[in-house]
Formats: C-alpha cells, structure tokens, sequence
C-alpha cells in the first residue's frame, strides 16, 4: 500500500503549506478541535454513566471504568465468536453492543448490591474505599481470566463509501461516536425529567429518606441507576475500543479518571454537564498538545481539575447548594 | 502462558522443599532465572524461564556441565526494583552460581549491586540500557542483546542514509526503554547535520486518542517518524497516521517488531519500518530450540527466547569450560570462549556486551517484516 | 441452618454468577488467529465457589447484624486485640518478647528475610503516616505515595550533584516532603471526601508524570543508579553487614515514628484532628482552626513518606518513577484500612499481612491484587474499623477516692 514514491512527492506541498501559514494555521486549528471533538465525546460516554451514579448516591464508583473495560472485552469475545460464524460486520456491531450492555448491566447491578448496598449509610470513606476495592478486583479479574497482553478490536464501524474522500478529516467512525454520544445524553435527559422512574430518581437524589417516605423503591431505583449508567458505558465500550482497534484490562482506569474529571468539570450530578465537560477536557487536552506538549498533557488536565475545583467547586453547569448541617 | 493453579501448588512446594535441601544439595550447579513471571509484564519474563528450562533438560540430559547436574532456581521480580533487591538477595541467599536475567533494564540496576557483592556473574536476555555495560559500574553484567543507542544509532543511520529524509520527527512514549531509546536518537540527529529534528514529543500511553499528536508531526512537515516505544502505542500512531492519509516514513524499535503488531495495525502496518535483532531463523540452533519449545509447550516462543537461550548456554559452557564457578574464571570464559548459540557464534567483549549480536533494519512487506539488505 | 430455602438461594446465587462471569471467564478469543477457546471448567469452579461464598456471605451479614443489635444494647464488643492491650500483666511480657525477637531477628536469620523484613517496616513508616492523614483527620488521600517520592528523589539528587550522606538527606527528605504535604493541602483546603480523593490523586500522579517527563531534573523514566546505602562514615560494610544495618535503622525509625504518632494522638493537635474527622462544622464551632489543623495533618503525615522515601532510596540503590504509581498508593491505604484506621497497631499488623504474607507466598503473587480488592471490600462490609480497630479514649469517674480517672490507652 504504501511505496516510496508518494512520500517524496508530499515533501513539497509541505513546502507550499509552510509559505502559507495562514491557511495552515486555520487548517491545523479546525483538526485540533475536531480531534478534541472526538476525544471529548469518548470522555463524555464513559462519564455519563458517571456523573448518573455520584447523582443518586454520591459516591465516586471507581469501578465505573471497569464495568466500562468489561463492556469491551464482553463486545470483544462476541465479536470473536460471531466472525468465525462469519456475520456480517454491522450486524455483528449490533449484536455485541447489546450483548456487552446486557452483561455490563448485570455487573453493574452485582457490583452495587456486594460492594456499596451494605455500606449505604457507613462512612462516605468507607464506600470510597470499597469501591476501588471493586476496581482493583474486577481489574484482576479480567488480568487472570483472560490476558495482560493488548488484543486487537476489530473495526466494526465501517467507512461509508460515499464518505471516503473526508474520512482524513472526521472518519465515519468518530461520527458514529459523536452522535451516539449526543443521543445518549438526549435520552438519559428525557429519563431523566420525563419518565416515573426519572423522577424517582431525582428524588431519591435530592431526599433518600423523604422519597421513601413517599412510597419510592429506593433499592430498585439505586438499581435502575447501576443498570442504566453501566449500560451506557458498556454502549462506549464496544464503540471506543472499535475506534481504538486495541483493549487490555488497564483501559478502564485511565479513561475512568478523565471521565471522572470531565464529569466534576461539567458540574457532577448533571447530565449535559458532563457532556459539556467531556468536551472542554477533550478540547483543553487537543489544543495543548498541539500548541503546547503532549508531554505534560496528563498535568495540564489534573492543575485544570485542582483549579476548576477552587475557583468553581460545583463545576460548569452544577448546582452549587450549601451544606447542610 | 498461564500456568494451572495445581502447577502452582507443586512450584510452592517445590520451593519449600528446594529451601529445606538447598544445602544438602551442594554438588550441583544453581542458574538462577529472575524476571516478570507474574503481572502485566509476565508475557517479557516467562520465554526466558522456557529457555532455561529446556537448555538445562538438555545439558542434564547430556551429563550435566562437567558431570555436575544443573539445577534451575526461578525468582519473580515484577520488574520492579524493590522486589528486584528481594529476589536477589534470596537468589544469593540460596547460593546461586550464576543469574540468568533481570528482564527489565530498572530492576536490572537495582539487583546488581546485591549479586556484584557476592561476586556473581549476571548475564540478561533483554536488558538493554546502554548504562549497564558502557557506565563501568556493573563489571559482572553481560548481555546477549545489543544495547538500546546501537539500535537507536542504525535507526538514525538508515533514515539518513538509506531514504534519505531531510526532516525527521521523533516521538517516545515516556517509558524507560522508549524515551531512553529516542535521547539517543535525538542527540545522533542534533550532531549529524544532514537531517533537522523538526519534532520531539512524548505520547501518553493508554490515551484514548493520539490525533492531535498526529496533527503536529504533519503541521512539523515531518518526512520521517522515529518511534520509540512498544507495539500498542505505535500501532495506534500508524494507523491514525495512515488514516489521515500521511504516508511518511514510520521507524521504530525492537518493542515494535513484533508480529502483533502487525496483526493488529493490519494494512496500515504495511512499509512500517522497525529495528530488530539480527535474523536468527536459518540458524540450525535457533530451529532446533524453536521446536523443543513447540513440542514441550505447544506453542511458538515468546519475547526475547532466541536471547535467553543463547545466554544460557554461554552461562553454562563458561561454567564447563572454565571447570568452575569462580568469578574470574567464568569471567575469563566468556570473554576468550566462543560458544555456538542461536544467535550465533558468540563470546563476550570488556563491557560485557555479547561481540556478533546486533540489530538490523526490518520492513512489514505482505504481512510480515523481512530483513531490509 | 441447612433449609431448603438457605440452599436454594445459595443455588440461584451461583446460577446468576455462572452466568455474569461467563463470557469473562469461558470464552477467550483470539481474533487474529480466529480461534475461539471454550473454558468450561472454570464455569465450574466459579459455580461452586460462589454457592459456598454465598453461604459464608449471609452468615457474616447475619452475624455483623447481631453485632450492631449488641452494640445498640449496650454490648461491648471489644477486639481480642484491645483486651490483651488492657490486660497489663500479659501486655508487658509480650512486647519484651517481640522486642527480643526483633532485636535477634537478624542474626538468626538470612539476608533474604531480613531484606523483606526491611521492605515491611518501611511500609509500617508509611502506613502510620498515611494513618494521620485518614485515620485521625479523615482526609482521604490517594496520591500519598507523592511523598514517598519526593524523599527518595530528594536522597538520590541531593547525593549526585553535591554527594549528600544518607544522614543529611534523612531530615532533608521528610523536611521536603513535609513542605510538599502543605503544597497540596493549601489548594484542597476547602475540598472534602470524594472531590479530595480525586485531587490527591490528581497531585501523585503530577509528581510520578513530571519525574518521568523532566529529564534534565529527575533523568526520566531511567531512573537514578548507584545510590549509595547508608554507612557509619569510616566503616567498611559488606552488603549482609550493611543489610543488618539498614534493618535496626528501619526498626529505631519504626520505634520512633510508633513513639510520636502516639504523642500526637494524645495531643491537643491529635484530638483536633479527631474532631475534624468526626464533624468538620461542629469542630469548627468549637474554635479550632480548620486551616491549620488540616495543613498540619497533611504535613506530619507526609513527613514519614519522606524519611521512608530516603530509606527506600538508600536500600534499593536504584529508584525510577515507575515505583511511585497510584498502586503503590493503594497498598499503603490497604495497609491503613485492612488493620485498622486510627490504630497503630492496627497498621503494624496490617503491613505485616499485606508485605510479608505476599512474599512468602510468591508462588501465588498473580492472586495479590485481587485478594487485595476483595479484602478492601469485605473490610469495609464486615469490618469496616480493620483487624485492629482503634478504641476511642474512654474516662470514666471512678469516685473521688480512687483519686485520678483511670485513663485506658488504647
């Protein structure tokens, strides 16, 4: 695929691009940000489920990007064994996305039921302890029962044939990304305002022991709540890791704790918010590698967090209520 | 890889009851194998347990060196420095005759000041930080791999001189192998001023998206990458490169030629070039220890075997040669014996770097990487 | 206790296991070679497994709900720990026998035991430091081992560039460590539980990240070689000698720290900490000064990472930043939770379970960290004040003729 010959030839349009940089300036600006895009709507799927559990019970589930790691190797081990079937790859996509929320919901629902039911009304550091507790266990767990090694994702996303000569820009697969993201947050926001179940949520999160008083199934909604933000992660998963091409059980501790700081950006507890914040760290971390360094890309986001913290503890679209005592 | 959790029971007991004989056993000779066997870096440091398990079957198959059975003693380090100390302390402790590791060039240092004290040769498969053998610090260190500014400098080399490129950009993923790998590459680059080092940035490894570093190596007007690192990272540097349609050159490391990363990568690894140790396949030995290891594992060795076999037999046949196990005489061994390996006919210089072993220059054509001649 | 109902959920407990852990567990596929390898046993092994874990799993919360029932009625539930403290006559002679023990502990046994048992008591430093910080002031902190590397890297520059002794750098290291402690606790000052996790977290890894990133300060991720131990100057060691050494130095350190943690605790400072951990807003009612009282906290525990730090430094010879990961945190928190928050020897205990068990037992060190997982979540279920859980100063008014109110020590 690739000869020698071409790479000479794009030596001088380099050249050209240099004597210009006006254009390239702009050019090099609008791929940052689109590149930010992407990179803020894969925080933003892993942070929706997130900012959904800190909203209803105020607890960092650390294990959060864990259940988003299983998501993906479940979708994997699906994708497996439906190729040597020899599916086709959008049916395959479909089928190990639902399969891989199923399982990811179910984990999410063990998850809470063992680790932070007992403890609901211990200690805030006793549930935060427990729960990376959860991480480092479910993080083993897939260490032993499958490979330390990375495994190659499959690209289930296929690129769209009409949509090829852009793809060097935005690639179909980063457009699935984006707009799945926008779709979930649409839909969790309708639960969210809309249904019975959302509202009992929202109950349960501003009140628990009013809310019970008023007939609410505090369980069942904790529950709802673990399913639903498990599933989402599970959805980004599969997504994420078809657009990374590569997993290994350490991804979801990494993405965990940007998604996390994307979340307490955006103001935790508040759906958009999280998107929003998902997409500011996307955007702060592309413009400072471009402009900057990638090579302190990770600090520059922590100082931004310890920032964002001081000087707007509720975050961007948080809610900032005093402390009741 | 994975051993059965009853194999695990066996190994405990058998160190037990390694620990209660170990003394009454004095006639035999301990090769000592410490590396990663268990964690995220086991798949670097478990090869080498296989290499040493299957020269030792065969010497002892064979007579044993000088009539003496060769007894094997496996410590896990981690790769971690301060387990490194532990591992080696309690190697001493159980009187060991010669090392066969540290896999990791970190827990390399950290253990070798123990083993230096008790007069103990340490050969490695895989460490490869130049400080080891060049900084003089660590006189009973010797290796069967060449050391990471050899590689760094052919890499330098072939971009220069083979094609040719006139702007080259060079990234490193902040590891301890990868950035160390790409200093040299950078400091070969700045004094050689045929070529501009136009970019020098350190990836985030495990990030979930590396567009914006490749955005700046294309704004760089980079006709070159020089990639220090392991496969992950690069593949998804490749890809994303060849995604954004820049077909520049792409050189990389030994971390790199490894086929998963071509599995991985897929036609975008095509025209991927990468430095690699020496090809050994032709090499009758290397066959022959390719096979015992299919038929006693069922499965193809794994990184850094043909360099672990290698340095285990040069461990032993200095222990035969030299019908001893005094320092000075296996010392005096290595350095004045050849010894037939599968990474050829090798004896050791001053520094204790195995003469003979080098890398060369690699291209993924059709799937696979071949020896660019 | 055997019912048909007891069994029956206990089945359909492990049904519902079977099933979550079956794509994990049984399936591994290999889509570049396009093979896909069934486990079926391990299917077995988890059904099984969680049919009796479940059993154990109700009993426990069975029991722990009686407990509470006690402790409401009035019960005491002290630990086999706190009544042999309480006990004088036994309390005594076991502690000159586990000083005896100590004090022999090298010269009966080999370099290799001694090294670990180095390994444990740096970790005991650390964990009664890290104790400050959440056992007594309740402050959550996930980058501690931030600390931890500031002294060793304060010891292995210090003595490259200007050859610092290990003597020099030993309070240099905790100074700068302590400083540290109030670099960080100034900007979280008003942060508290789940946000101050985060941003501790946040400060360990900006320290591991600039260490590895700032060549020309730290030298990478290479890491720095051939620090040298610490020596009484004019004295030849050999390395056993110098291990020996290095062993009643960590032991006086460790004997020290025990010393000072425990004056702290009695002190004014120590019970402001208690407060603040108990009810930040009353504390602050009563006239103590947050600001103070948490900057002191993250500096005194701080300090101890720091002389650790420089131990470390001077017993590997060689430190890189990869020793200095948010895992590293993890296990010293494990230290402090497992044996108990607030309570030294709930920390001696916990570090002794936590280093030497893993280390005599390597055969299984695949199995480490998810013990370790597991055993933070059960602690916290079943146990959540750890193996030795730290008692509450009680007083009691014993009437005037008694003369002073007895005063338990915990």
């Amino acid at each position: 695929m690739v000869s020698p010959a071409p790479r000479f030839l794009a030596a001088p349009r380099n050249v050209a691009q240099r004597n210009g940089l006006d254009s390239m300036d702009w050019e090099y600006t609008a791929e940052l940000f689109l590149g930010g895009l992407t990179r803020g709507s894969i925080y933003a799927l892993i942070a929706l489920g997130y900012t959904m559990v800190y909203g209803i019970i105020e607890l960092i589930n650390f294990a959060h990007g864990e259940i988003y790691m299983i998501g993906a190797f479940t979708g994997l081990i699906v994708t497996g064994v439906l190729t040597m079937m020899g599916w086709n790859e959008v049916a395959i996509l479909v089928i190990a996305a639902t399969v891989a929320m199923i399982y990811s919901s179910c984990y999410g629902y063990t998850i809470e039921k063992i680790a932070y039911k007992p403890i609901r009304n211990a200690p805030r550091l006793s549930a935060l302890i427990s729960a990376i507790g959860m991480s480092l266990f479910l993080q083993n767990y897939v260490l032993l029962a499958q490979t330390s090694d990375f495994l190659p994702f499959p690209a289930l996303i296929p690129e769209i044939g009409w949509w090829k000569p852009y793809s060097h820009i935005i690639s179909s697969a980063e457009i699935v990304l984006i707009i799945t993201t926008a779709v979930v947050m649409i839909l969790l926001n309708f639960l969210i305002k809309f249904t019975r179940i959302g509202k009992a949520m929202r109950a349960t999160s501003q009140d628990r022991k009013m809310a019970m008083l008023t007939g609410v199934d505090i369980n069942g909604v904790i529950s709802m709540t673990f399913i639903v933000g498990s599933a989402t992660a599970a959805l980004g998963g599969v997504l994420i890791a078809s657009h990374i091409g590569q997993i290994n059980f350490y991804i979801g501790f990494i993405a965990g704790i940007k998604a996390f700081v994307a979340a307490v950006l955006g103001g935790i507890g508040s759906v958009p918010g999280a998107v929003l914040g998902s997409l500011v760290l996307g955007w702060t971390e592309s413009f400072f590698t471009g402009y900057v360094s990638s090579d302190y890309e990770d600090v520059f986001a922590f100082i931004f967090l310890v920032c964002i913290l001081i000087f707007r503890p509720a975050g961007i679209l948080g809610r900032s209520d005093t402390e009741k005592v | 890889m994975k051993r059965h959790p009853i194999a695990k029971w066996i190994a405990a007991a058998a160190a037990v009851c390694l620990v209660l004989t170990g003394t009454a056993m004095a006639d035999t000779i301990k090769l000592g194998v410490a590396g990663p066997h268990s964690g995220d870096l086991a798949s670097y440091g478990i090869p080498t347990v296989k290499a040493a398990e299957l020269v030792v079957k065969d010497i002892n198959a064979a007579g044993g060196v000088n009539g003496k059975m060769v007894e094997l003693l496996v410590e896990d380090d981690v790769c971690k420095p301060e387990i490194a100390t532990n591992t080696a302390t309690k190697l001493v402790s159980q009187g060991v005759n010669v090392v066969l590791g540290h896999i990791c060039s970190g827990a390399t240092k950290a253990a070798l000041g123990i083993y230096k004290s008790a007069n103990i040769i340490v050969m490695s498969p895989s460490a490869t930080n130049p400080a080891l053998t060049q900084s003089g610090d660590y006189p009973n260190f010797y290796r069967t791999i060449a050391s990471d500014d050899a590689q760094a400098r052919l890499e330098v080399d072939f971009a220069l001189d083979t094609l040719k490129v006139k702007k080259i950009a060079v990234l490193h993923d902040k590891g301890d192998y990868g950035k160390g790998l790409a200093e040299f590459a950078k400091k070969f680059l700045e004094a050689d001023n045929r070529a501009e080092l136009v970019l020098y940035e350190g990836i985030t490894p495990g990030a979930v998206d590396y567009s914006a570093v490749v955005q700046k190596i294309k704004r760089s007007g980079a006709e070159a990458v020089i990639f220090g690192g392991y496969h992950p990272e690069a593949s998804k540097l490749v890809t994303l490169m060849r995604k954004k349609k820049m077909d520049i050159y792409f050189i990389s490391d030994d971390g790199v030629k490894d086929d998963t990363f071509i599995k991985v990568a897929g036609e975008y690894a095509e025209g991927v070039y990468a430095t690699g140790p020496k090809d050994v396949a032709n090499n009758p030995m290397t066959i022959k220890a390719v096979k015992e290891h299919k038929d006693a594992y069922g499965e193809d060795p794994g990184a850094f075997f043909e360099n672990a076999y290698a340095a285990a037999l040069a461990l032993l046949n200095a222990i035969e040669q030299a019908d001893s196990t005094d320092y000075d005489a296996i010392a005096n061994a290595l350095h004045n014996d050849l010894v037939d390996t599968p990474l050829g006919k090798i004896k050791f210089d001053e520094r204790g770097d195995a003469i003979g072993v080098g890398f060369s220059v690699y291209q993924v054509q059709g799937g696979q990487y071949v020896e660019v001649k | 206790m055997l019912t048909f109902t007891e069994i029956k959920r206990s089945f359909l407990v492990s049904v519902w296991f079977m099933f979550l852990t079956f794509p994990i567990m049984v399936i591994r596929v290999n889509t570049i070679e396009n093979v896909v390898i069934w486990r079926w046993k391990n299917m077995l092994f988890v059904g099984a497994g969680s049919f009796v874990l479940s059993f154990v799993w109700r009993f426990l919360m069975r029991r722990k709900e009686v407990g509470s029932k006690d402790a409401e009625a009035g019960g005491t539930s002290k630990s086999i720990f706190q009544r042999f403290m309480e006990e004088k006559r036994l309390y005594y002679p076991a502690l000159g026998a586990i000083s005896v023990i100590v004090v022999l502990f090298p010269l009966v046994f080999s370099m290799y035991q001694v090294n670990i048992m180095i390994s444990g008591l740096t970790y005991v430093m650390l964990g009664l430091g890290l104790n400050i910080v959440i056992g007594l002031a309740g402050l959550l902190d996930l980058g501690y081992v931030a600390f931890y590397a500031v002294g060793a890297y304060a010891y292995a520059l210090l003595n490259y560039h200007f050859g610092v002794s290990f003597w020099i750098a030993l309070p240099i290291g905790a100074g700068l460590a302590a400083l540290f402690g109030i670099i960080l606790g100034f900007p979280v000052l008003r942060l508290r539980g789940d946000y101050l996790a985060i941003v501790t977290l946040g400060f360990g890894e900006i320290i591991r990240l600039i260490l590895e990133n700032w060549n020309e300060f730290s030298f990478g991720p290479s890491g720095i070689a051939n620090i040298p131990r610490p020596a009484i100057p004019g004295i030849e060691f050999t390395l056993h000698q110098n291990t020996i050494f290095i062993y009643y130095l960590v032991v006086l350190l460790v004997v020290f720290t025990i010393f000072v943690v425990n004056r702290l605790q009695d002190s004014r400072i120590g019970r402001a900490w208690i407060a603040l951990r108990e009810d930040e807003v009353a504390c602050q009612a009563m006239g103590i000064d947050k600001t103070k009282t948490k900057l002191t906290a993250f500096a005194l525990g701080a300090t101890w990472a720091g002389m650790a730090g420089v131990v470390f430094a001077g017993k590997t010879t060689f430190i890189n930043p990869a020793s200095f990961t948010i895992w590293e945190s993890v296990m010293i928190l494990c230290i402090v939770v497992l044996g108990g928050m607030g309570s030294i020897l709930g920390v001696v205990v916990g570090a002794g379970f936590l280093i030497l068990i893993p280390e005599y037992f390597r055969a299984f060190s695949e199995y480490r960290m998810l013990a370790f997982g597991a055993a933070l979540i059960l602690m916290m279920v079943f146990r959540p004040g750890g193996i030795v859980s730290g008692m509450r100063k009680t007083y009691q008014f014993e009437g005037i003729e008694n003369g002073e109110a007895s005063d338990k020590k915990a």
